[in-house]
């Protein structure tokens, strides 16, 4: 049948990406399925070379832009520059039973052309705190794990950082790091001898390339990463896994292909293939193979388990614990705190580096004890103001103009990222009376951050303005710009891991107990948030499965 | 530029539909006149190009068209009437016929009044016509290429990232960030 494939991958996201590589590297004929349309490398990064002057409202956004995008509108992310990474809203809703931020990327490459490229591996004060804390269920992994895997896809995506030896950070396998400016490198000087190594300000650990790599040109400091990078410079689908994957010759990608559900064979109890619905015609095909990757991102993987419901399982393949579509988690952040850095006037930097500083976790480590679990980190970064720093002052005229087309004072701002715990309640199911254009049934969502993320806020926001002052900078004020779960765009859980068919929904190979020749390795699969950016997870979580899928495959065990 | 700006978004909740303006008139020749000259005023020409020459007052009209709430898009035409009337009433003639110490004087005048109205406003009162024109221009200007490559440093692509230089007090800012 030409329907037929050794692999189908389900989403061409990060995860997708690294599941299609791995898995035509390995010798199965794979075709990934991806529900938006086709995005090329470099020739499909039509704003990528743009101009400030070329875009017509210099990116700002039009009242058509925020009508079509209710949902996008709400943070940064809607932008002119690269609205074409978006979902349509329109085509596409989902219920807010709690309000959620739901930033999705349906196109070739997912969000994995727009997301923030901040890379860091998981400690195992993160794989063992939900067993310590008596929270939800353990992780059935522990670093030793994941840590080859993590070395494996660091190797091929390109980590910039520094090696620290941090326990609570474990170090990458780095390219070169980037460079702190002036006022960080003095600053972190400040808080690394303050707190004697406790808490330490590192330079971030970021998917670009310092150095050319793998046939990739090295970053070019331009700051346009989120437009697509001509240059391949950061870690992409297109940049990366696509073209590792095209070059085996078994790879088949077919855009436009909405998986409406997995099928299942209750005789083998494993499943079959998949369903696809046309974006484009609506028409409906089949595609058949040994072994399916759901990397269609945490909530539309749990979108298309619920979807895949038979009288075998009727609230969706992987239901059997009760724990489908639950334990739905992101970072909570917008905390932080900003000042001033002064005696810097005759300093100033050359090109625009993506990427900032980085203060990895130090609450409820090493000995801390707060009134709430777990911890965050802070993102940030010092600049010199721009010519937007100016509005209100009480003059015009061609001075005024002279003196904003100079750089204004140094700032320097400091934003958490904080854990959000595991809730059971906090879930999306299928909403049963609202469809999408497809007339296919939508996600109703209903999530919080509760009062473990509340009392962590307090500190996120006090500990930036304690740093900032240790550090001699002025006017610090700390800020809390209010946050809504999802609007970190780490969405996690919803198909947990676990040690137990009873509580979870994959085993420790990312295989749906339900259905053993299934694997769900993006975020859906995670048991706990940890406070650091979760994507190198998903990558490494994710190679690691398909070696464990094709191993078995070769047993005939699955 | 202190936060978000004007008319982007619904300040008021529950805001209801306003009846449609006719924006039209923006484009009209006298009034693209009109704003390039306020434009020009707020940022005028120095050693590097001024706001008339990058078109600011075409700028302004399309963005009060396709950026701009209704209530906004009424204040901002209402502005252009109200500034020609204060004109009058101070030099007995319209902005375009005043000179360019008068239209300096008067602008700056009604940026004080900005900045004293940005003091006591609250968030459910309407924008100031005059903080539209400025920060439209602002945004204009200092977005456009001559505002990039002429009032400031643009380099498309840096290459390399150095994170400290020297810098000395009429520098130029680079254009991005």
């Amino acid at each position: 049948m030409t329907n037929t494939y050794d692999a189908i991958v389900i989403g061409s996201g990060i995860s997708g990406g690294w599941a299609a590589k791995e898995l035509t590297e390995r010798g199965l004929k794979t075709i990934m399925l991806e529900r938006g349309k086709n995005i090329e490398h470099i020739s499909g990064y039509v704003n990528a070379n743009k101009a400030p002057w070329e875009f017509k409202y210099r990116l700002s956004r039009s009242q058509q832009m925020l009508n079509d995008h209710p949902v996008l509108k709400r943070d940064y992310v809607l932008s002119e520059a690269n609205l074409y990474y978006w979902v349509n809203e329109k085509e596409s809703p989902y219920k807010e039973v709690k309000p959620f931020d739901w930033f999705r990327g349906y196109q070739v490459g997912g969000r994995s052309l727009t997301w923030g490229r901040q890379s860091y591996r998981w400690s195992d004060f993160d794989f063992e705190a939900n067993a310590k804390d008596g929270i939800a269920i353990d992780w059935p992994i522990r670093y030793a794990d994941i840590a080859p895997w993590y070395g494996y896809v660091e190797k091929f995506a390109g980590i910039s950082g520094s090696k620290e030896s941090l326990p609570q950070l474990p170090d990458s396998e780095f390219l070169p790091a980037m460079e702190m400016n002036c006022v960080e490198k003095d600053v972190a000087a400040r808080i690394n001898k303050q707190y004697k190594d406790l808490r330490k300000m590192i330079i971030g650990r970021v998917a670009n390339i310092t150095v050319p790599h793998n046939n990739r040109t090295n970053c070019q400091y331009r700051n346009k990463c989120a437009l697509g990078c001509p240059f391949g410079a950061y870690f992409s689908t297109q940049s990366s896994t696509l073209p590792a994957a095209m070059a085996t010759g078994n790879l088949t990608l077919r855009p436009f292909s909405i998986v409406t559900k997995i099928i299942y064979d209750k005789d083998t109890k494993k499943a079959k293939g998949v369903e696809v619905l046309d974006a484009e015609t609506n028409q409906t095909y089949e595609y058949y193979a040994k072994v399916v990757f759901v990397c269609a991102s945490t909530l539309n993987s749990a979108w298309v388990l619920m979807n895949s419901a038979t009288d075998v399982w009727p609230e969706g393949l992987g239901s059997s614990s009760g724990e489908l579509g639950h334990n739905l988690m992101d970072h909570h952040f917008k905390c932080g705190a900003n000042g001033e850095p002064e005696g810097y006037d005759d300093k100033y930097y050359f090109g625009r580096r993506a990427n900032g500083i980085y203060i990895p976790r130090f609450r409820n480590l090493f000995g801390d004890k707060r009134d709430y679990l777990r911890g965050f980190g802070y993102q940030g970064r010092a600049s010199r103001e721009g010519w937007s720093r100016e509005i209100a002052e009480m003059n015009i005229g061609g001075e005024f103009k002279d003196a904003l087309a100079e750089p204004g004072k140094w700032t320097m701002g400091l934003t958490a990222f904080g854990e959000t715990l595991p809730y059971h309640d906090n879930k999306t199911y299928l909403d049963k009376d609202k469809k999408d254009k497809w007339g296919l049934p939508i996600l109703a969502i209903s999530a919080e951050i509760k009062d473990n993320e509340h009392k962590m806020r307090v500190d996120m926001m006090q500990d930036a303005k304690e740093m900032l002052e240790t550090a001699g900078l002025k006017n610090v004020t700390t800020f809390d710009s209010g946050y809504t779960l999802g609007a970190g765009i780490h969405e996690m859980g919803t198909a947990r891991m676990g040690h137990d068919p009873k509580t979870s929904v994959l085993n420790k190979w990312n295989q749906v107990w339900d259905a053993q020749n299934v694997f769900v390795t993006d975020g859906s699969c995670m048991v706990s948030a940890a406070c650091v950016n979760p994507s190198l997870t998903y990558m490494a979580l994710t190679a690691r499965a398909v070696d464990h899928a094709v191993n078995e495959l070769k047993k005939n065990n699955i | 530029m202190g936060g978000t700006l004007v008319g982007m978004e619904y300040m008021m909740s529950g805001c209801k539909s306003a009846p449609a303006v006719n924006v039209n008139v923006l484009f009209e020749k006298n009034n693209i006149k009109l704003l390039d000259e306020v434009g020009d005023t707020i940022l005028p020409a120095t050693q590097t190009p001024g706001s008339k020459d990058v078109q600011i007052g075409s700028f302004m009209a399309l963005m009060v068209r396709d950026c701009y709430v209704a209530d906004d898009q009424q204040i901002f035409i209402n502005g252009i009437a109200k500034l020609n009337d204060e004109c009058r009433q101070k030099y007995n003639k319209g902005f375009l016929d005043c000179s360019k110490s008068q239209r300096t004087e008067l602008l700056n005048e009604l940026n004080k009044e900005l900045y004293v109205f940005r003091k006591i406003r609250t968030i459910y009162e309407p924008n100031h016509y005059f903080r539209m024109m400025k920060e439209l221009t602002l945004l204009g200007y200092f977005t456009s290429e001559d505002g990039c490559t002429k009032a400031m440093r643009y380099d498309p692509v840096p290459g390399r990232f150095d994170g400290c230089i020297p810098y000395k007090k009429g520098d130029k800012a680079w254009a991005t960030s």
